[in-house]
């Protein structure tokens, strides 16, 4: 096996990495399967309902993990802007404009799941609280960031503009992180820190730590199966998509 | 162990049936829509390519015949 700076060249070439990620895809989408079954099993049917919340709390099973995962895919995409400007790396730049759409759905449900997890608790399904404001603005910079891509038709004007506007909406997660406890909020504190332990009782925390891992591997499904669809579409031309698309090389 | 006395107690959730079923269908939904999304993609622009291939042989070969 190669030495890992070598590694890490060949996963930035377009080519190489389509056919690297190609190996992975059904581990994750296995790994991925496996957890999202057990976790919404385990969530919606064996675990405890909440004592004041009763049995709407299961929502919670899916709100959590979207909502993770879109804050840490919005850094995701902004890292890959900002190695794309940097260092130009095309690749980084497809990663990019991937991880916008993912991030995007995965705060719409952020915010679907919480209406409808709100609706029952605090009696309506939208309030202007800072955590939930602050959630449908990161959806519209998602938005804007893909809006951005298709806005030019030069890529590389794309690329520069989309990557900025991530970069700039970065100051947005920490806002959103420390909202609970910086604002006087409707939305609840943190139940699940990095440091100490959570106050979530263990029979509600294990599924719900099942659900987060289950939805980072989906994660990077979905990130891997969009980069690799924007890699064929950009590289049409060259050879190896020509004899990818005869047939002639294995997907 | 089982959280409820029976499968119809399951669908209901004391109440609170719409709002948790909705949720994760609306969730799987759109999750699954954006794992097809890019294989339909991906499968779209192969196929153009190999047509435009296909239509880029036939012109070379009726240009070389005609020669």
């Amino acid at each position: 096996m190669a030495s890992l700076p070598q590694w890490f060249h060949r996963l930035g070439a377009p080519k190489s990495f389509y056919f690297m990620t190609g190996k992975w895809l059904p581990w994750l989408a296995l790994s991925a399967f496996v957890l999202l079954s057990v976790g919404t099993i385990w969530g919606l049917a064996f675990a405890p309902q909440d004592a004041k919340q009763g049995n709407s709390f299961r929502v919670i099973y899916i709100h959590v993990p979207a909502a993770f995962l879109a804050l840490a895919g919005y850094y995701v995409m902004a890292v890959a802007g900002a190695i794309g400007l940097i260092w130009r790396m095309k690749l980084s730049h497809m990663v990019m404009k991937s991880a916008a759409p993912l991030g995007a759905v995965l705060t719409f449900i952020s915010l679907v799941t919480g209406a409808l997890w709100g609706k029952p608790t605090w009696g309506t399904y939208w309030v202007w609280d800072a955590r939930i404001t602050s959630m449908l603005v990161l959806f519209f910079l998602y938005l804007g960031v893909i809006a951005l891509q298709n806005a030019y038709s030069n890529q590389d004007a794309a690329n520069k503009a989309s990557a900025v506007l991530a970069l700039v909406g970065t100051v947005n997660i920490p806002i959103i992180y420390k909202s609970v406890d910086w604002w006087y909020t409707l939305h609840q504190p943190a139940t699940l820190k990095l440091t100490g332990g959570s106050s979530m009782h263990p029979d509600m925390l294990q599924p719900l730590l099942v659900m987060i891992a289950g939805f980072y591997c989906f994660y990077a499904l979905a990130l891997i199966l969009a980069t690799r669809a924007e890699i064929i579409y950009r590289e049409r031309r060259t050879s190896w998509v020509l004899d990818l698309a005869a047939g002639k090389q294995g997907i | 162990m089982f959280q409820f006395d029976s499968f119809a107690h399951f669908m209901a959730m004391d109440g609170h049936g719409v709002y948790v079923w909705a949720s994760y269908a609306i969730t799987f939904a759109v999750m699954a829509f954006i794992i097809v999304s890019p294989l339909l993609r991906a499968r779209q622009t192969l196929k153009a390519v190999k047509l435009q291939q296909a239509r880029s042989a036939r012109h070379n070969a009726a240009q070389t015949s005609s020669q």
